[in-house]
């Protein structure tokens, strides 16, 4: 996940030609080849435009549309913090406000050591245990505290 | 001896450690030479107990929580697995007061089940519904959705049944079914806990709706923040599939229903269902014009039966045991039961499913046990983030559509976020402008642009600018949202703004003033 490197042409092609026949098959290509690069490179997008019969506009319209997707390639962690009301109702703009002074970033940003992405998420369907957090789409935290917010940093970082 | 353990797998669960405390158990049980048998069932949806453990006791299913890894080795102390007492018993479940009081119709298997078995489902009234389906006419199973009084329950509350006749009476070479997976709405987290807890579900759900409709094609739509929602569903597929569940002949009768998941991308709008569609067809999420109604013309051009989650989900119970059922729970034209969820700054938050007609204060205070911190509850809002804000004036009102209606609110997907008095509401009223403007699909003018002007408005306002101008301008800029958007994520916004603004009109006055 999150690789740096960019992805090999012959896979994004492969990809493409996977499930391009599909009906409404563009969200699904982008996921796929999101998971395995890490983001949508540049040049993903005329192979996209070619394979669907669509011009590269429209492809970068719906890559840019949606706030999952990303053109350039994360940091090795990203963490999504929740905004939405539930959470604010139990701390949610302190705990924000601690991760950025934390890792010296706003959202949308990477942190000052590059280790982290900092992005915030509205609702992760946590409501009755919040603050929460998701690591790298898949792992979720809640009743986040700065505290266990700061033991998680350890524990990402002490991953190699 | 065998000892059957439950330690869910809901993703809430997960959240507060279930996985590690599931391996701790089965790490002591080895150490001490038991045979256990884990078991990962859905949520009961009583957050504060999580992770809630069960064991199955020749009395009952046993209940502990919360539970953390550093109290396994005092729960084996205590011999938890024949039910011994513990500082973290909860005595049987089934008899949790919690529980007890609820009426769970639509999530009578949620918690309960391994949601992963269809065995297990078969064993608790699994696929009766759809039996029932298949022996009787399209237009006998609209009708008996329609007899039910199931109305959507994604926060409009369309009648499910006159939505289906409208696609049952469409002429066309390929009609869809789509689920609205794409429960966006803070505070709501019923559909989540259904599809990670109850899979099979709404599976037959969908199925018997493509029996009543005539489709053949579904589509699962849910959003990216539920990545746990997507394995379980596929898991589900994949197993109904293979059992001619689903597929081109459903348990042998010739007929064909076929069902994928698609994942969402991050768009809040998208949960609007002309949005969907254009999501799911693989375009950006911008709303339609509507008419046409999406079950005229919807996915690809066709005619399509757009539902949310719980609503399909519903649909096995009533064909298993017939629409009068279903209809003698409620009040009024809100017939029926609709899951609430209780969020936000409470102290005993989940899922609380029992029929409409009981008060927002008995949620709040019975079930919730007001805040999680202990001080007043200030404002409660109704429905997501374009429900209204509640005042406590207003905690006696009946939960139904009608009766929210008449208090300028609404139900919406039956999520309530609570606050307490340390809440500012021009702050929330400020976010809900700013959340707009942030997820606006940009289509229609007043919701791109009045939702950025909004911000500002009331950032004047707080900064005690020319007052009654900005109160003046902030009132025209809603009614204008209100009456010219597009959907509901422009012309609803409105509501958490105007409902802060009229009941806590303190909030607005200039910060060092107060």
């Amino acid at each position: 996940m999150n690789a740096q490197a960019a992805l090999d042409i012959d896979v994004i092609k492969a990809i493409i030609g996977k499930s391009k026949t599909m009906p409404g098959a563009m969200l699904v290509i982008l996921h796929e080849i999101q998971d395995a690069a890490g983001c949508i490179p540049p040049d993903a997008v005329p192979l996209i435009a070619n394979g669907l019969n669509l011009s590269r506009a429209e492809v970068h319209g719906v890559i840019t549309y949606y706030h999952h997707f990303r053109q350039q390639p994360a940091a090795k962690h990203v963490l999504k913090l929740c905004r939405a009301e539930a959470c604010q109702a139990v701390g949610a703009a302190a705990l924000a406000a601690h991760a950025k002074a934390t890792l010296g970033c706003d959202f949308h940003e990477n942190s000052a050591d590059g280790v982290f992405t900092l992005e915030p998420v509205f609702c992760l369907g946590m409501c009755a245990c919040g603050p929460s957090l998701m690591v790298n789409d898949a792992v979720v935290h809640a009743r986040m505290s700065s505290g266990k917010f700061d033991a998680l940093l350890q524990e990402l970082r002490g991953m190699t | 001896m065998n000892v059957t353990i439950f330690v869910p797998r809901d993703s809430a669960a997960l959240a507060l450690g279930a996985d590690q405390v599931g391996a701790a158990i089965r790490q002591e049980a080895a150490r001490r030479r038991i045979e256990v048998s884990i078991v990962r069932n859905g949520s009961r949806g009583m957050f504060w107990l999580e992770p809630m453990v069960e064991v199955k006791t020749a009395q009952g299913r046993m209940a502990y929580g919360p539970v953390s890894t550093g109290d396994i080795a005092s729960l084996f102390e205590a011999n938890f697995l024949q039910g011994g007492e513990h500082p973290l018993s909860l005595g049987l479940t089934d008899e949790m007061p919690w529980l007890a009081k609820q009426q769970r119709l639509t999530f009578a298997r949620v918690g309960i089940t391994d949601p992963l078995s269809l065995d297990d489902y078969l064993a608790h009234e699994g696929y009766v519904g759809l039996r029932n389906a298949l022996k009787l006419e399209p237009g006998q199973i609209v009708q008996q959705v329609a007899d039910s009084g199931l109305r959507g329950r994604g926060g409009a509350a369309f009648p499910t049944g006159i939505k289906w006749k409208t696609v049952l009476a469409m002429q066309a070479v390929q009609k869809y079914i789509v689920c609205n997976a794409d429960e966006g709405d803070s505070g709501t987290f019923s559909d989540r806990m259904l599809m990670e807890g109850d899979p099979f579900a709404l599976i037959e759900g969908m199925t018997i709706a493509g029996l009543a409709v005539g489709s053949t094609q579904g589509y699962i739509y849910v959003r990216s923040e539920y990545p746990h929602a997507i394995v379980a569903l596929n898991d589900a597929i994949a197993t109904a599939y293979k059992k001619d569940y689903l597929g081109n002949n459903i348990l042998g009768s010739g007929k064909a229903f076929c069902l994928q998941v698609t994942k969402g991308a991050g768009s809040y709008v998208c949960g609007e269902e002309t949005a969907l569609l254009e999501s799911l067809e693989g375009k950006r999420g911008i709303v339609r014009a509507k008419p046409p109604l999406p079950a005229l013309r919807g996915l690809f051009g066709q005619p399509t039966a757009i539902n949310n989650v719980v609503t399909l989900a519903t649909v096995p119970l009533i064909l298993a045991r017939g629409a009068a059922y279903y209809r003698d729970y409620g009040v009024g034209r809100s017939q029926g039961t609709l899951p609430f969820q209780l969020a936000g700054n409470i102290k005993q938050g989940g899922l609380v499913e029992t029929a409409f007609g009981i008060t927002l204060r008995a949620l709040l205070y019975d079930f919730g046990g007001g805040t999680a911190s202990g001080r007043p509850i200030r404002a409660v809002q109704v429905g997501g983030p374009l429900g209204a804000y509640l005042p406590a004036a207003q905690f006696d009102t009946v939960m139904d559509y009608e009766a929210f209606a008449a208090i300028g609110a609404g139900v919406g997907h039956g999520g309530m976020v609570v606050f307490d008095d340390s809440v500012d509401m021009a702050k929330q009223a400020r976010y809900a402008m700013e959340f707009c403007a942030l997820e606006s699909c940009g289509k229609c003018t007043p919701c791109r642009i009045g939702s950025t002007r909004g911000v500002e408005v009331i950032d004047r306002l707080t900064a005690g600018e020319e007052r009654d101008k900005q109160l003046h301008l902030l009132r025209d800029l809603c009614d204008t949202m209100s009456n010219g958007s597009l959907c509901a994520m422009g012309s609803m916004t409105p509501y958490p703004v105007l409902s802060a603004l009229n009941y806590f009109p303190e909030d607005f006055e200039l910060k060092s003033s107060r």
